[in-house]
C-alpha cells in the first residue's frame, strides 16, 4: 500500500499506509489525521479537508476540477499548493506523497 | 470532577463529541451507545455513492475501530437506550445494564416522517435513513424496475437520481406545486425538475397519495386525482422528525426538538444536546431553530464537548447544507426567511447560478446551483452581516464579494 504522510498543525507527523481506491480525506478521517475536517464526505462542498501539498508532488496529481478551483478560493489561508483531500484518489503512484494540514480549516 | 461523559447516538455528533472531548484533555471514561451495529458513518452518501454501489461501507465509517482503542472510547453498539434517570444521572439500555454519568449528551438524529395512509406498511415500501435501509433498495434495482418515489425534497431527489443511473424507471410524486418547495426558490426548483426530466425522470407536482394498493406486496401508488402510478419498489421521503423520546419521558423540555440553549445545555444541567435532534437559539438569524444538517450537528457537538468541560462556547453559526443530483450541486448557506427580497446571479440555463436573499440590503441567504465561489463568498458575508448593493449583486460578471 501507498505511503502518506501527513504533517498535523499540532506538530504531529503520521505515516499512513492508504489502501488504493480511497481518497486521501478519507485515509486522513479514519486515522484521526488531527484537523482534517472533512464535513461533507467527499462531495467537494464543505473546504474543511483543505491540505498543502509538497510541491515536488503537485505536478503528479490530476488537475483541480472548477468545482475545488472555487472552494479553495475562499478557504483558510489558500497557497498555490493547495488542495481539497477529498478529491485526490490514493493510486500507486502517490507512494510517499507529503501533505502538510493548515492550522484551520476555516 | 466530570469522570464520565455518555454520549447516545453513533452519528455525526457522537462521532465529533467524542474527537473533541479527547483532543481538549478529557482524560475520564468516555462511551459511546449506538443503536445502529456498525462503526459510526456518514449517513450523506447512503443517497448517493453508496446507494448506487460506487462506494463501499468500509468507506463510510468516520474513523477506523483502532482510532477508538487508542483513544480509550468505549462503543457500545446495536446497544438502544431505553430511559434516563436525570435525578440519579444514569442511562437503562434495553440489555438490562444501567450506566450513570457526570454528563451526557443526546445526539439522537431525527427519524423519518411515516406514511400514514392505507396500504403504507406493505411489504416494498422503503425509507431511507440508515445502512439497514439500503440493502432492501438495492435488492429492487433491476433494469427497468418501476420505482416511485414519494416525496421531492432532497433525499428523494437524489434518490431519484441514484435509481435512475441504476437504470430504474422513476416517477416522483411531490404534494406542492413544485419540488423542494420548503428549501429553494421557485427557479432553482424549476432548474432541477428540468435536469430531472432531461434524465428520463418523470417528475409530477401537486400529487397528495391517498393509498398504497398490491396483493401482499406493494403494486400501485394511488393520488387524490384518482391516478394510479405502477410501482415495483416505493421509496418515501416526506420529511423528518426530530427523535426526543428519551428526552421527553424523562421530562426534558421538548418543543420541535429538545430544547438547548447557546451552550447545548438542555433544561437539566448535566445534560446537553446536539445535531438535529435539537431545537437551539440562532443568535444570527434572532430566532429559534431545528436543523437537518451535517455542518449543524458537527459544531453543536463541539460547542457540547467544550462546555461540558467548562469551556464556555456558544454556538452561532451561520447554517449550510448541500444536496447532489446527477452532476449538479445545490450549496444553500444561511437562512432565507423573514426576506424581501431575491436577486438571481446567472441565467439558470447556463447550469450555474445563484439566488441571494436580501432583507433591505442585509444578505440572508444563497442558493448556489453549480456556482461554489458564491457560496463560498456568501458564507463570510451573511456572518459579517454585510450590506449588498443590489444592483451590482444582479451583475454575474461581478464577484459576489465585490457587490458590497
Amino acid at each position: 500500500m501507498p505511503k502518506i504522510v501527513f504533517a498535523e498543525p499540532g506538530g504531529g507527523r503520521r505515516e499512513i499506509d492508504a489502501p488504493l481506491g480511497l481518497t486521501l480525506m478519507e485515509v486522513a478521517r479514519q486515522h484521526g489525521v488531527q484537523g482534517v475536517v472533512a464535513q461533507c464526505g467527499g462531495a467537494c462542498m464543505c473546504a474543511t479537508c483543505h491540505v498543502y501539498v509538497d510541491p515536488a508532488w503537485l505536478a503528479r496529481l490530476e488537475p483541480r476540477e472548477e468545482m475545488e478551483e472555487g472552494m479553495l478560493e475562499s478557504a483558510w489561508e489558500p497557497r498555490d499548493n493547495s488542495r481539497l483531500s477529498c478529491q485526490i484518489h490514493i493510486t500507486a503512484e502517490l507512494d510517499g506523497l507529503h501533505v502538510t494540514v493548515p492550522k484551520r480549516q476555516r | 470532577m466530570i469522570s464520565t461523559i455518555l454520549i447516545i447516538g453513533g452519528g455525526q455528533a457522537g462521532a465529533q463529541a467524542i474527537d473533541t472531548l479527547r483532543r481538549e484533555g478529557f482524560g475520564g471514561r468516555l462511551v459511546l451507545i449506538g443503536d445502529e451495529p456498525e462503526l459510526p458513518y456518514q449517513r450523506p452518501p447512503l443517497s448517493k455513492k453508496y446507494l448506487s454501489g460506487e462506494m463501499a461501507a468500509d468507506r463510510l465509517v468516520f474513523r477506523h475501530r483502532s482510532f477508538y482503542d487508542e483513544h480509550r472510547i468505549e462503543l457500545k453498539l446495536g446497544a438502544l437506550a431505553v430511559r434516563l434517570h436525570p435525578a440519579a444521572r444514569q442511562v437503562d439500555l434495553a440489555d438490562g445494564e444501567t450506566l450513570t454519568y457526570d454528563r451526557l449528551l443526546l445526539g439522537l438524529g431525527a427519524t423519518s416522517r411515516l406514511l400514514t395512509c392505507p396500504g403504507a406498511e406493505l411489504p416494498g415500501v422503503h425509507y431511507l435513513r440508515g445502512l439497514a435501509d439500503v440493502t432492501p433498495i438495492q435488492a429492487g434495482f433491476k433494469p427497468g424496475a418501476r420505482v416511485v418515489i414519494i416525496g421531492g425534497g432532497y433525499i428523494g431527489l437524489e434518490t431519484a437520481a441514484t435509481c435512475r443511473k441504476m437504470g430504474c424507471a422513476i416517477t416522483v410524486l411531490e404534494m406542492a406545486d413544485r419540488v423542494m418547495n420548503r428549501v429553494v426558490a421557485p427557479c432553482v426548483s424549476q432548474y432541477f425538475a428540468e435536469e430531472h426530466r432531461g434524465q428520463g425522470v418523470n417528475i409530477l407536482c401537486d400529487m397528495r397519495v391517498v393509498r398504497l394498493e398490491g396483493q401482499g406486496r406493494v403494486e400501485r401508488v394511488v393520488c387524490a386525482d384518482g391516478s394510479s402510478h405502477a410501482a415495483d419498489l416505493v421509496i418515501v421521503g416526506v420529511g423528518a422528525v426530530a427523535t426526543t423520546r428519551l428526552a421527553s419521558d424523562a421530562g426534558l423540555a421538548c418543543d420541535n426538538g429538545i430544547v438547548v440553549d447557546q451552550y447545548c445545555r438542555t433544561s437539566d444541567a448535566a445534560i446537553y444536546a446536539a445535531g438535529d435532534c435539537t431545537n437551539h437559539p440562532s443568535p444570527r438569524f434572532g430566532r429559534r431553530v431545528r436543523l437537518e444538517s451535517v455542518d449543524n450537528a458537527f459544531e453543536q457537538a463541539k460547542t457540547a464537548a467544550l462546555n461540558m468541560l467548562d469551556r464556555p462556547a456558544a454556538h452561532d453559526r451561520v447554517p449550510w447544507f448541500w444536496s447532489d443530483q446527477f452532476d449538479n450541486k445545490l450549496l444553500i448557506v444561511g437562512l432565507s426567511q423573514d426576506y424581501d427580497r431575491q436577486v438571481l446571479r446567472g441565467d439558470p440555463a447556463s447550469r450555474s447560478f445563484s439566488v441571494c436573499y436580501l432583507k433591505g440590503t442585509e444578505l440572508l441567504a444563497v442558493e448556489a446551483v453549480n456556482h461554489s465561489k458564491d457560496y463560498m463568498a456568501a458564507r463570510k458575508l451573511i456572518v459579517e452581516r454585510a450590506l449588498l448593493d443590489p444592483q451590482k449583486l444582479a451583475d454575474p460578471q461581478r464577484a459576489l464579494k465585490e457587490a458590497i
